[in-house]
């Protein structure tokens, strides 16, 4: 079992986001969501197909507009900036799908994700140390990568721009267990480790409570729970309502 | 024998630089997947900028390198100022907007250099090579064209797969919501990209205007040559776009060789046709499917 035990600098909050509101169209996606995300801790955020989940993170990093609200990083309001400018600051975002590009080399996709860090990104050779499986691939073309291999490039690629807070979108999504439970562990340790503040987006709730500091239960775009993950899981009203286990 | 020789090597002159009219019609579509019908009247404006230099200073290379620089220049200013505001919209608005700009350049090239094609100088001789006895059609002049159209595909291929900048530019072309997750500064990366279409096209300007002289209407044929090779190429390739280039100029030096330089643009015709109709993708497409 990872440990849970002393995340660092737990008082240090990287990413702080205050009523924030999002709408596609005539659709509220995110409506009114706060919530506080400290370096070396991992946020859960939970709930049902449609919950908004995708859509908090999307808003975080500007891929849409927020409607109102604000998000602030590293005490900097980041809410009307462009997605490249969010990302250079030390936001990373692993989207859903994984989003590793197929015409790009396993190894292209890594370098990718340093470039705009310049001298001060990681060097390959340290994601390869993380993630054996990619060095053997690396000159594959990303399309010929597995599932699993797909979500460690994506990740990987995330942590060449050395970011202080990062972004996972249904991580486990097509993993099988063995597989999610490795995840699981890797994402507690770049908390752990790196001193991440990780936001993660699951649909398994029981895997992601598992490593959580604290888990967030998101229901038609709006906080319904913020709570610890052993709370959480006790909870049987709000397990067999959102969580599904 | 020889008249098979002297069709293929002008048909690779030929061919060279319908490749660099491809590349430029290519790299603008795989960027921002948008048709540059302006392509043509772009490279004819800057071709009349580098008769004027010529004209003024009495250097061809002056000149020349002044083409290439002003393209580099126009092809950014275009994509900034009037296809930005345009990206998110429907496909057809750009496309609209390059048959204006096409339209605008041609009238304003009109007002200023007048309609009369003139003459523009070639960087080598024109008479063709001594062998044996004879002399051959193919020239010093065209040793030029294929070799400086091949050193613009390779530096280009080099950047691509070699330089951050091109690993950013093709991020930006395949994926370009997650290469912004990334850092990259997409819109920057499309500006790059016309820029660099630009500059072939005006390569592509400055090396067939001996052939076709200098008017607002000149290049039109080699707009549909290049879009044709293009095709050929995949539309989505820079090295399919070369290749496309080469063959169609050797198809259709065959064709006006053989049969008259009458059937030749019905050839062209032909060619886009039966490539759309039997292998959309392209003659090297692979398994990969992509709509267009």
């Amino acid at each position: 079992m990872p440990s849970r035990a002393q995340p660092w600098r737990v008082d240090l909050v990287m990413l702080s986001i205050e009523g924030l509101t999002t709408d596609y169209g005539p659709v509220r996606a995110v409506d009114e969501v706060s919530l506080e995300a400290a370096a070396g801790t991992v946020t859960a955020v939970l709930g049902a197909n449609g919950a908004g989940k995708t859509s908090l993170l999307r808003t975080i990093t500007g891929l849409v507009p927020a409607r109102f609200g604000r998000v602030r990083f590293d005490g900097e309001d980041i809410t009307r900036m462009a997605v490249e400018e969010i990302v250079r600051r030390g936001v990373a975002h692993v989207p859903e799908g994984r989003g590793v590009i197929s015409e790009l080399t396993a190894e292209e996709n890594l370098r990718l994700g340093g470039l705009w860090r310049g001298r001060g990104a990681a060097p390959v050779s340290e994601i390869y140390d993380l993630f054996p499986r990619l060095a053997e691939r690396r000159r594959q073309p990303a399309s010929r990568l597995s599932g699993g291999e797909r979500q460690m490039l994506s990740v990987g690629r995330a942590l060449m721009g050395r970011p202080r807070a990062l972004l996972l979108d249904e991580p486990s999504l097509g993993l099988a267990p063995v597989l999610v439970a490795q995840i699981m562990t890797m994402v507690r340790s770049l908390a752990d480790n790196l001193g991440l503040a990780v936001l993660l987006v699951e649909q398994n709730a029981r895997s992601a409570l598992s490593i959580a500091n604290r888990g967030i239960v998101l229901n038609l775009g709006r906080v319904v729970a913020d709570r610890e993950p052993d709370e959480l899981a006790a909870d049987e009203r709000l397990r067999h309502a959102y969580l599904g286990f | 024998m020889t008249k098979f020789i002297d069709l293929t090597l002008s048909g690779v002159s030929s061919g060279a630089i319908y490749a660099a009219v491809a590349l430029a019609l290519v790299l603008i579509w795989r960027a921002t997947r948008i048709v540059n019908f302006a392509q043509g009247a772009m490279l004819m404006i800057t071709t009349y900028i580098a008769s004027a230099v010529i004209g003024a200073t009495g250097s061809y290379w002056v000149g020349f390198v002044t083409a290439l620089l002003s393209g580099l220049v126009f092809g950014a200013v275009v994509e900034r100022v009037l296809i930005r505001p345009v990206e998110h919209a429907p496909p057809l608005n750009p496309v609209i907007l390059t048959l204006g700009l096409y339209t605008l350049l041609v009238a304003v090239a009109g007002m200023i250099w007048g309609s009369t094609p003139r003459s523009f100088p070639a960087a080598f001789s024109l008479q063709g090579y001594a062998v044996g006895g004879t002399r051959l059609l193919f020239t010093p002049n065209d040793t030029f064209i294929v070799l400086v159209v091949i050193a613009v595909a390779a530096g280009l291929a080099l950047l691509f797969r070699t330089t951050p900048l091109g690993l950013q530019m093709r991020a930006a072309a395949f994926a370009p919501e997650v290469a912004r997750l990334l850092g990259v500064r997409v819109a920057r990366m499309f500006t790059v990209g016309w820029a660099f279409a630009a500059v072939a096209g005006a390569l592509a300007g400055v090396l067939v205007a001996p052939s076709v002289f200098l008017g607002p209407n000149s290049f039109d044929p080699i707009l549909v040559s290049g879009f044709v090779a293009a095709v050929l190429g995949g539309l989505d390739s820079p090295p399919g776009a070369v290749i496309g280039g080469l063959v169609l100029g050797l198809a259709l030096s065959y064709v006006s060789g053989y049969e008259g330089a009458a059937l030749a643009p019905l050839a062209a015709l032909v060619i886009l046709v039966a490539v759309l109709m039997l292998r959309p993708g392209g003659l090297f497409a692979a398994s990969r499917e992509r709509r267009v």
